[in-house]
């Protein structure tokens, strides 16, 4: 496996033995995880926070005032603290705890665009993006009688550009696109993307699921006005993820929903409402998860992003040089732009077979739509198996893959 | 590459034998019958496999003719294409019997019975993640008997 790096000059990371899951045999054979996009795995730091956490110093946060609970308190604020810098917010009122990606836009769908919305009114959001950009808007439409707009992809995976700045001034309220395709790993140029919608006053949502893992993500650099993400695609644990909106927007808006934590003064005749971020933190939250969260931000900041990315870039390069090598391959996602994704299809085998057989080679894919339906409808297919990777894959991962393919190629004859 | 003893192959030669692959490739009893008097679709929500089941059933409850549509994996597929075949001529408690036994057989509930061609399918109870590709066209088939308005899903 080491002679390629020494081959190409290409420095990979070599951070595999943090990763307890990923030292194991399935099917007979090491495990190959290359569904890092779905949800990815868990370094043993982040382990062990949430361990610790759970052994040690749970009780409720924000409330007590016995030891427990100022100990949780302080890993809960203390993890909103590293993903405020991870991002680079200007307030850590700015970075608002919720249960993940698809909880941080129905937020804003519902407490910043429903009560501003009516007929007439649009939304803008783009072909390429997954069912969790997609459904909190046609919800607050069909609450508000606004209507989707919906800017159109290229055949490469590339967003049509020219034609979402055109759709910018359709009487458009919010864009909301994906930072990073997760079917395809297009790269969108967000920063271009934002400064249009700015200039039309266009208030713009960026799901960065798929960034996040994968490249320095900096709110204020994007100039962005919210930003949504999840703790289970960047080593976190699942049931865990981050809003980042603009300060100002998010005073504006009111609760979206209702319960301990978020108040100041609850009386029958009235409530007032906690600051922020705590006006949109109704309940219990998930103060273990949230924890772990934390510790992958710490662990992935001693790598450093650019590092990830360095490694991604080097073994994107190295997987799409080896599926090309692969006859009746076919790419689907090719844009210049790309993260560590790549979506394919073999000859005429279903993805679902081909998932089965590399599987039962102890190589992991994810093989469908990927939540992504409207681009498998743009390729009239059904779905596409798709290969993700992260900082633990090794170019060896890469040669694993290439064999499982071709031995379901074998079987299919 | 693994160093691993390939232990692999006979079970997945088991799922993908000659006669699925033949069945997917080249399904019997493909495309929408002209005036059938039982219908349902079956609706695999996790995969989107998609398979609509057409029956004609003659005044004594004799299948006289079936086929399918759609579109899904080469198992979701071969089973469709070899129910078709196994349900013509058949009488419909028959048919009702033999998609007991066959679901059965294919969730490893029963050991199975002579079930012909059919038997082809059962390399799927290796594979715990596929049997509902399996059953997909058998849940279709109960949908089509019991005039069930909703698709068959194999969620529920």
């Amino acid at each position: 496996m080491k002679p390629l790096q020494a081959e190409s000059g290409r420095d990979f990371l070599d951070v595999r033995d943090d990763f307890p899951a990923l030292d194991q045999l399935v099917q007979g054979h090491p495990l190959v995880y290359l569904d890092s996009a779905a949800s990815s795995q868990q370094p043993i730091a982040v382990i062990e926070a949430v361990a610790s956490y759970q052994q040690r110093d749970h009780a409720n946060v924000h409330r007590g005032v016995h030891t427990l609970s100022h100990r949780a308190t302080e890993a809960y604020e203390g993890a909103r603290d590293k993903l405020r810098a991870f991002v680079n917010a200007r307030s850590r009122h700015e970075v608002v705890l919720t249960s993940g990606t698809t909880a941080s836009i129905n937020l804003v769908a519902q407490s910043y665009c429903r009560p501003r919305l009516g007929a007439g009114d649009r939304i803008l959001i783009t072909h390429l993006e997954h069912h969790s950009n997609i459904v909190p808007w046609q919800l607050v439409c069909e609450q508000t009688g606004a209507e989707l707009l919906v800017a159109p992809m290229l055949d490469d995976g590339q967003l049509d550009l020219g034609r979402l700045h055109e759709m910018l001034s359709m009487k458009v309220r919010m864009l909301a696109l994906g930072h990073v395709s997760n079917a395809l790993g297009t790269i969108n140029p967000v920063r271009e993307i934002i400064e249009w919608a700015h200039e039309q006053d266009v208030p713009v949502l960026l799901d960065g699921a798929q960034a996040v893992p994968h490249m320095a993500v900096d709110v204020q650099e994007l100039d962005c006005d919210f930003y949504a993400f999840s703790g289970h695609k960047m080593f976190g644990p699942t049931g865990t993820g981050v809003l980042y909106g603009r300060e100002s927007l998010l005073d504006a808006m009111p609760p979206w929903q209702g319960g301990g934590d978020m108040i100041l003064e609850v009386r029958f005749d009235g409530t007032i409402y906690n600051e922020l971020p705590y006006k949109f933190e109704a309940g219990t939250p998930n103060i273990g998860g949230v924890v772990g969260l934390g510790a992958a931000v710490d662990y992935l900041q001693g790598i450093g992003m650019e590092r990830i990315s360095a490694h991604e870039a080097a073994l994107l390069a190295y997987l799409s040089e080896r599926l090309a090598g692969i006859d009746g391959l076919r790419l689907i996602g090719t844009a210049p732009y790309k993260a560590a994704v790549q979506s394919f299809l073999v000859g005429d085998i279903h993805p679902h077979d081909l998932g089965t057989i590399l599987d039962h080679q102890g190589v992991a894919i994810r093989t469908g739509h990927h939540c992504a339906m409207p681009v498998m409808q743009y390729f009239s297919i059904p779905g596409t198996a798709r290969a993700s990777l992260a900082l633990y894959n090794e170019p060896g991962d890469v040669d694993r893959l290439v064999s499982a393919i071709r031995k379901a190629q074998e079987i299919f004859g | 590459m693994s160093t691993v003893t390939d232990l692999s192959g006979d079970e997945l030669r088991e799922l993908y034998r000659d006669l699925i692959l033949d069945h997917a490739r080249r399904p019997r009893h493909f495309g929408r019958l002209v005036s059938p008097t039982h219908e349902a679709e079956g609706i695999n929500p996790l995969c989107g496999d998609k398979l609509h089941l057409y029956l004609a059933i003659d005044d004594e409850n004799i299948v006289r003719d079936a086929s399918f549509e759609g579109s899904g994996c080469a198992i979701s597929i071969a089973s469709a294409s070899l129910l078709t075949e196994a349900v013509i001529g058949l009488d419909r408690s028959d048919v009702l019997a033999r998609r007991s036994a066959v679901t059965a057989a294919l969730r490893g509930e029963t050991r199975p019975a002579d079930l012909g061609k059919l038997q082809s399918l059962l390399g799927v109870r290796d594979f715990p993640s596929r049997v509902k590709c399996a059953t997909l066209a058998w849940h279709a088939l109960a949908g089509a008997l019991n005039r069930h308005n909703v698709p068959a899903n194999t969620e529920n």
